[in-house]
């Protein structure tokens, strides 16, 4: 009996195979979206955890100063001779013109075994790794890259991060200029008859990172990605209900008559629930399919955004992972649970006996749209309360979540107000607009999933919009010098600097170490006193005389993420040296990490093994190309060793704009569905609706008026939605700048408003709705009158 | 004598409505034996669908009993009333009710099909004698109206079932073809040794049955 039920209910689709192809290509597009962001992030935390892996770190425990310096050769020896087994790593970047690769010097012989080291094979050569000029193990991907110049030989090894290169600690010390070891492994298991390792030095001792800096910095990158996927995936369901409400209005018969033949209901919702199921495994095979090639389109702009965000370094390729594979599966089964269960309720509650109700599914009820009226005044309410007294990051996005929800569900309530306040004069545009009116709950979901992926489309383009505008003005403030120098040692650069000095008008030494600020990764510059500074750095808030005082060598200037992650104010001490007190704090956008600026002098004190070698140069514009060309012929620098201005802003506008291309994308992507879930409405109703047609048909309105009217009639629900989705757009732009950046980059942006970009918008807008009801209003300009008359026909 | 087939005992039931409750059937009591046929008439709104539904198990008196084949079904449950329906009743409605994306040879097996009971050559029979032999492919709305109608007796008889309950099965066909539908009907019921319970308007068809009743006011007129 189930089976043949089965049959019967699977019968509808082979008669409506597009309406199958709609429904699996919504659940598709849906699970598509979902576990391709999935995927992108499973492969980006794998890379995470690989590096955190590097050399058992994620195993081992380590032994480091507590302001982050290089150990002393010293300690080391003495905790070796009083017998306790620690291995020396220099760790440290090189960068060159070209890229960057992290070196990472081990002791072999004294690296604990727990440390498991990189796969080696037959080609190793262990002589070459142990001699001048060594040996860099690297991936193949790293090999393949850009890289620093002048590098020892390249073994390609399996097991090693990308961008990362692990070698002797002698070969590590001579690239990185760095005798002493940047920390100390410390094996699992000492001899017994020692005491414990804190008691025997003054290190600190860290414990094993199960979690990596970089995981923890991108964990915020990652929970956005994931909204956007939540987003497109909710969007997505929109038009899997709509696919599922029509199925099931349109065998609202089937089902009774099936009833009547003695198919007990609990066979039936079985049935329905078996179909849905397969339904559900078939689209959700294709749609994750597509998100592992989404995910694999996507991946290299990832790679670009963490890069160019926070420095993490992930490969620009995915692995097939089951995991996020079954987890899309999953979410496709829960999505389509969630997405036909009102249709499962109401089959449940069907009389057996109770007369045809054409439309009842799409018709909410007054008090239905009054009630999602209340609820989205309450999620309103939530969403502010969450605004003003929330706290991190997940109360940022619980309050998007809120408004978001809140306006879908206010819309059916404002759309039937604003028509319900205009006055048509004659019977026809009384019709007209008490059709609109009749039309709204049917078309509610579909209308609900355009406002929010316009929404979302006007609240992301102002973000980056605004992200963009403060981001070029910051540049133009930080970027003032006319040319920038890589020397290849600082020896050189110091030779460099006495020839030029006397051709040119300043010379700015760029120096920074990274040091450990609150137990995270920061990074210390030490700036000359110069009015290039003076007049242009990017202050937010300082004291007066600020740049006196860091000129003495006893203030600081710290970076607005800095400052508002550890909640510190100008006029507090932070602890660099001594204790220098903050004198000022500064936008800093796209760095990640805590920052801080000290005086040159000051800098050369605390770190006297760092001396420059990049320098900022200030000349006349005019003369900046003849230097460059000198800097060049006369000192035989490298072409990319000098950078002038313009370079460099089009490199890090590059790295912005790269930054921002995922989201870009998964913007469009959610438009997309977005239109499909209105085509699928449209193509619902356009069924459903001809018995009311039919009847203004018959009494002397045309086809083709009828049709035009249809088409009209989409586009101005679909320039109201525009309309609604303007206002909870730019709210959501607030929200984005003013409590998900802070919490997730840590850095605020003023708003800005971008009106040109709405008007395209609002032009994509009308082309979706404008090509989702081409298909149905041109049918209906076609329809033979025998379908019409068939109407009055089969009238019940 | 041997039991009737149905036996309706002193049936009422009311349906609220913005007025208050209206009594569609106020006291009601009918029999039917194997092999009779009996038109049910009366005017609009006097209660002749709902005692029709009444006696297929679709709906509940609020008082009497809906004895069928000596088991009063009134009283059984949703899933039970329903498996009563699949084994025991044949249905005929005035709008055919076949299911459009089945064909017609998935249409008439299906109520059989359903009941576990499906017989490929009885079908065929059924189908052959109701002229549908070469329609078995096409599907519904490829049909005229009195092709449907006639798809729908062959799958309320398929099962076989013993009593057969139509509600105005000619209601939307025109004269000739309606008389040609109720003719292949009574020789297929009276062939099967099944009840009729008929709904109909029309004193002709009526009195082409063995029997008659009159439903006026909720009550009936013998």
């Amino acid at each position: 009996m189930l089976y043949t039920a089965l049959l019967t209910l699977l019968s509808h689709w082979k008669r409506h195979p597009g309406q199958f192809v709609m429904l699996a290509l919504g659940l598709a597009l849906a699970t598509a979206l979902w576990s391709g962001v999935q995927a992108i992030n499973a492969e980006a935390r794998a890379a995470y955890d690989r590096a955190a892996a590097t050399l058992g770190q994620d195993q081992l425990s380590r032994l480091e100063r507590a302001d982050g310096q290089p150990i002393d050769l010293a300690d080391y020896i003495a905790l070796r001779a009083a017998g306790y087994l620690v291995s020396p790593v220099i760790l440290g970047d090189i960068r060159g013109p070209d890229g960057h690769l992290r070196i990472l010097g081990v002791d072999p012989l004294t690296t604990p075994a727990e440390a498991q080291g990189p796969t080696l094979d037959g080609t190793f050569n262990l002589a070459a790794f142990f001699t001048h000029p060594g040996l860099l193990l690297v991936s193949q991907d790293t090999a393949n890259g850009a890289l620093p110049n002048d590098l020892p030989p390249l073994q390609i090894t399996d097991n090693i991060p990308p961008a990362t290169a692990i070698t002797d600690i002698s070969t590590a010390a001579r690239l990185l200029g760095q005798e002493n070891p940047s920390y100390l492994l410390v094996a699992a298991n000492q001899p017994h008859n020692l005491p414990p390792i804190t008691q025997a030095t003054t290190l600190t001792l860290r414990a094993p990172q199960s979690t990596s800096d970089i995981a923890r910095l991108t964990d915020s990158f990652h929970l956005n990605l994931s909204a956007f996927g939540f987003l497109s995936f909710g969007v997505g369901l929109f038009i899997v209900h709509a696919a599922i409400g029509l199925a099931f209005e349109q065998r609202r018969a089937m089902v009774r008559t099936l009833r009547a033949l003695g198919t007990p209901l609990r066979t039936i919702l079985m049935a329905l629930s078996l179909e849905l199921a397969v339904i559900a495994l078939i689209a959700g095979t294709i749609g994750v399919a597509l998100g592992y090639l989404i995910a694999a389109a996507l991946m290299p702009g990832v790679a670009g955004t963490l890069r160019g965000l926070y420095g993490a370094e992930i490969e620009g390729i995915l692995r097939f992972n089951p995991s996020w594979a079954i987890s899309g599966l999953l979410i496709t089964f829960l999505g389509t649970a969630a997405a036909a269960i009102q249709v499962m309720i109401r089959t449940a509650r069907m009389p057996l006996l109770a007369p045809a109700m054409p439309r009842a599914w799409a018709q909410a009820s007054g008090r239905m749209i009054r009630l999602q009226a209340y609820a989205a005044l309450a999620l309103f309410a939530l969403a502010a309360l969450l605004a003003l007294v929330g706290q991190g990051l997940i109360a940022a996005f619980a309050c998007l979540a809120a408004l978001l929800i809140g306006a879908a569900l206010g819309l059916p309530a404002l759309m039937t107000g604003a028509l319900s306040l205009i006055r048509p004069k004659g019977a026809f545009a009384e019709w007209v607009v008490a059709d609109t009116r009749q039309q709204i709950p049917g078309l509610s979901l579909a209308l609900m999933a355009l406002l929010l992926a316009l929404a979302a489309n006007i609240g992301v383009s102002t973000m980056v919009g605004s992200f963009r505008h403060t981001f070029l003005g910051w540049l133009d403030q930080r970027l003032t010098s006319e040319l920038y120098v890589t020397a290849p040692s600082s020896a050189e650069a110091a030779a460099l600097m006495q020839i030029l000095a006397p051709d040119v008008d300043a010379i700015l030494p760029i120096v920074s170490a990274e040091m450990r600020l609150f137990d995270r990764p920061a990074e210390i510059f030490g700036v000359l006193d110069h009015p290039t500074y003076r007049q242009a750095w990017p202050l937010l808030s300082a004291a007066p005389n600020a740049w006196d005082q860091l000129a003495t060598g006893d203030a600081v200037l710290v970076n607005e993420q800095l400052s508002r992650r550890e909640n510190l104010r100008v006029g507090d001490i932070i602890d660099i040296a001594d204790g220098l007190p903050i004198v000022g704090i500064y936008s800093d956008y796209g760095n990640p990490n805590g920052q801080a600026i000290t005086s040159l002098s000051h800098f050369l004190e605390t770190f006297p093994n760092i001396l420059p070698h990049r320098f900022a140069i200030r000349i006349t514009p005019e003369e900046a190309p003849a230097l460059a060309t000198r800097l060049r012929d006369e000192f035989g620098l490298p072409p990319n060793a000098v950078t002038n201005q313009a370079q460099v802003k089009a490199f890090s506008i590059a790295v912005f704009e790269q930054t921002f291309r995922v989201t870009g994308a998964l913007n469009i992507l959610t438009l997309g569905v977005a239109g499909i879930a209105l085509l699928t409405s449209l193509l619902t109703l356009a069924n459903l609706r001809l018995p009311q047609l039919a009847p203004i048909w018959a009494i002397g309105t045309s086809r083709a008026t009828l049709a035009g009217l249809e088409m009209a009639r989409s586009l101005a629900l679909a320039t109201l939605t525009f309309l609604l989705a303007l206002p909870v757009g730019l709210a959501l732009a607030w929200v984005l700048l003013t409590l998900v950046n802070v919490e997730a980059f840590g850095w605020r942006l003023p708003m800005r408003v971008f009106p040109t970009d709405w008007l395209s918008l609002f032009a994509l807008a009308l082309l979706a709705a404008g090509l989702a009801a081409l298909g149905p209003t041109l049918r209906l300009a076609r329809m033979p009158p025998a379908r019409l008359t068939q109407v009055f026909a089969q009238e019940r | 004598m041997s039991d009737p087939l149905l036996d309706l005992r002193d049936i009422r039931k009311t349906f609220p409505s913005d007025t208050g409750a209206v009594r569609v059937l106020d006291g009601v009591s009918l029999q039917l034996n194997a092999g009779e046929t009996l038109a049910l008439t009366g005017e609009s709104g006097s209660g002749k669908s709902t005692l029709l539904h009444l006696s297929g198990g679709l709906d509940q008196p609020d008082s009497g009993q809906v004895v069928l084949e000596g088991q009063d079904i009134a009283t059984l449950d949703d899933s039970a009333r329903a498996l009563v329906r699949r084994q025991r009743v044949g249905l005929i409605f005035q709008q055919f009710n076949l299911v459009p994306s089945l064909n017609v040879g998935a249409n008439i097996a299906l109520q059989a099909r359903l009941a576990g009971r499906h017989d490929a050559d009885f079908t065929a029979t059924l189908a052959a004698r109701l002229g549908l032999s070469d329609m078995l492919t096409r599907y519904p709305e490829q049909l005229s109206g009195g092709q449907q109608q006639r798809v729908a007796i062959a799958r309320a008889l398929a099962p076989r079932p013993a009593l057969i309950l139509a509600d105005e099965p000619t209601g939307n066909l025109d004269e000739e073809t309606g008389d040609s539908v109720l003719t292949l009907l009574l020789d297929l019921v009276s062939e099967t040794g099944a009840g009729l319970l008929l709904v109909t308007h029309s004193p002709r068809l009526a009195d082409r049955l063995s029997r008659r009743a009159h439903l006026s006011r909720g009550q009936l007129e013998v």
